[in-house]
């Protein structure tokens, strides 16, 4: 029974049906639902950013960005040219792919904070293109998206998210564990030795940043059609910083710490919303506690947990050493 | 003529912010996302020193540059200096949630709307050529100058300035030459926080005291240190002048919604072309 709640898949099967059963469990709520949903779409635009950041080492705080480009393509695309859904979706990651180029070529050249400020302007340049260009997105009064007739209830189309979450959290995982994500590591550890060894770092790099458009653009999509609605304000500046926390809190390098601060940043503004402007107090003091006591995110507080339950097990002592040297380098390596 | 003189002023508040940022970044090698909310609330303690005490203008400025060290100073030993040697990135959301702090402290203390702030001289428009110009005007172009002098005067010759430029080179070595490093960076905080009020102060009578005023001025002053290079003082302030003429020339001949693009743009293809900011030096490859 303990080996059985040691191995990380029993967790991921019970996160599934947890996942699966959940809109029997919050009983028709709209609420829930749209919380769960939300905690669904930062989730995946966390991990796509905790791609480039924590597995990539290069920075943007502009993601938001991206989440608006996809979310009007989606809309975009199904007002104007009535596509079907499995042709928008895709092709709404692809349009937002397509414009990271533009910030992605610079990238190849620049670093640190350089890198910060060019996707800081870019991720406030994208709501005022949108706010001016009436004759594409609408301006102020924003585009309606209508969702496929198929999945038209919330509840029906909180399954097509679910699908989706868990389709792309086994793309990054797969493209993390693969040649391209080993890429990505050595390009962090240090470009020089990266290119010494035969990577080709200036393609990496923005195909570091075509990759993690591409899944954030299918975040904003899937936004635009749950919400029915997009407009220019929906995703600003802070919600840059906010993914930028999350993945910071949650633990850098790690999905499950992505999915963590995910479902932590969704669920703190639901709770302190009826309090009004104290939701950035708090969000500003958890973002500064975890930073200043726990600087490897929460997820290093479940490694800590694991030392503890191990120590009783010598058997799986020695190799856990090794898988714990290896995750304590990783996140004590991740940095820009 | 008009346009470009009224965007060179609107460049000496970007410029004095970006004097600050680039201060406490070549010290400290921390990008402060935090500066302008720092600033922001140094412009409201100069605003309560104003109406509730009703002291006069260079008195509560003053008064609110002294807070202004406090606040640098207490803002370092409280929270940054304990990310010192943390990765960048950390440094970087650190200051992020201190902005979001900073903004909703001001926003529960103040509350959201805005106030009207006294400008630092009052009078008429003078004419020199075709171009009007403010007494206040004036004013802030001969601070932001001045103050750039001697910052640049500081930093390459004093004794603190000196140690400024060697902590940031290398913490240790210089520790292990005896400058007190903690002290140098209180310094740098103190100075740049001081700096950040300065820009407060200037920018408040024209965009109104609220707690979100100083956020498009924060960004558009990282635009201009990043285009100086971000570690040259001068270049600073000449990459802040060189925003606020280009965003005005924008907002004037196309549409002044769009400045901020434009302003990205802008900084986009100059950093394509020398990804160290104009006044940048050699480019560093980084260690392997």
């Amino acid at each position: 029974m303990n080996q059985l709640l040691m191995n990380k898949k029993t967790w991921l099967f019970f996160l599934l049906v947890f996942m699966l059963i959940y809109p029997l469990i919050a009983g028709q709520s709209g609420y829930m639902i749209s919380i769960a949903v939300m905690i669904c779409i930062y989730a995946i635009s966390a991990m796509s950013l905790d791609l480039l950041i924590g597995y990539g080492g290069q920075i943007s705080i502009g993601h938001a960005g991206f989440l608006s480009v996809g979310g009007y393509s989606v809309a975009i695309l199904a007002s104007k040219l009535g596509l079907p859904f499995f042709m928008i979706l895709p092709l709404s990651g692809v349009i937002t792919a397509i414009i990271s180029l533009i910030i992605g070529l610079p990238a190849v050249r620049l670093s640190g904070h350089f890198l910060a400020v060019i996707t800081l302007g870019f991720g406030l340049s994208i709501p005022q293109i949108a706010l001016n260009w009436d004759g594409l997105t609408g301006g102020y009064s924003g585009l309606s998206v209508m969702r496929p007739n198929w999945a038209a209830s919330d509840q029906q189309f909180y399954y097509v998210i679910i699908v989706m979450t868990v389709l792309i959290t086994w793309l990054i995982h797969n493209i993390l564990k693969s040649r391209m994500g080993r890429a990505f590591v050595a390009i962090r550890e240090s470009e020089v030795a990266a290119q010494a060894t035969g990577i080709n770092v200036p393609f990496y790099k923005t195909i570091m940043f075509v990759i993690t458009a591409f899944f954030t653009g299918l975040a904003g999509g899937l936004y635009g059609y749950w919400i029915g609605f997009i407009s220019p304000y929906d995703f600003n500046i802070a919600t840059s910083f906010l993914l930028l926390g999350m993945i910071v809190i949650g633990g850098l390098a790690s999905i499950r710490g992505a999915i963590i601060g995910a479902v932590i940043f969704t669920i703190l503004p639901e709770l302190t919303s009826s309090f009004i402007g104290l939701t950035n107090i708090i969000l500003g003091f958890a973002i500064v506690i975890i930073i200043l006591f726990r600087p490897h995110g929460i997820i290093s507080l479940l490694d800590l947990f694991n030392i503890k339950r191990f120590n009783e097990r010598d058997v799986i002592k020695n190799e856990f050493i090794i898988s714990e040297q290896k995750q304590g380098g990783r996140q004590r390596n991740a940095k820009i | 003529m008009q346009i470009i003189v009224s965007g060179l002023i609107s460049g000496c508040i970007y410029g004095l912010a970006a004097l600050g940022l680039v201060l406490i970044f070549k010290t400290t090698e921390v990008a402060n996302f935090a500066h302008g909310e720092m600033a922001m609330i140094t412009t409201f303690v100069s605003y309560v020193f104003l109406t509730s005490y009703g002291f006069p203008y260079f008195v509560s400025l003053v008064l609110s540059l002294i807070f202004a060290t406090i606040f640098g100073i207490v803002v370092y030993l409280v929270f940054m200096k304990r990310v010192q040697s943390a990765p960048h990135l950390n440094q970087i959301v650190l200051t992020l949630g201190l902005f979001m702090v900073f903004n909703g402290l001001a926003g529960i203390t103040w509350g959201n709307q805005p106030f009207s702030f006294p400008e630092a001289f009052q009078g008429d428009s003078y004419k020199i050529g075709n171009v009007f110009i403010t007494m206040n005007e004036i004013f802030i172009v001969i601070l932001t100058l001045v103050l750039m002098l001697v910052f640049f005067v500081i930093f390459r010759f004093s004794k603190i300035g000196l140690g400024m430029q060697a902590a940031s080179q290398d913490t240790m070595a210089s520790e292990l030459m005896g400058i007190k490093v903690s002290g140098v960076f209180m310094a740098a905080w103190a100075i740049g926080a001081a700096l950040g009020g300065i820009a407060g102060m200037m920018t408040a009578p024209v965009t109104f005291l609220s707690p979100n005023m100083m956020s498009e001025i924060l960004v558009l002053s990282f635009a201009g240190a990043v285009l100086g290079g971000f570690v040259n003082l001068p270049g600073a302030v000449f990459g802040g002048l060189l925003v606020g003429v280009f965003e005005n020339l924008i907002s004037y001949y196309i549409a002044p919604e769009l400045r901020i693009v434009f302003v990205f743009l802008l900084i986009l293809i100059i950093l394509y072309v020398r990804p160290q900011g104009i006044f940048g030096g050699a480019k560093i490859v980084k260690k392997v």
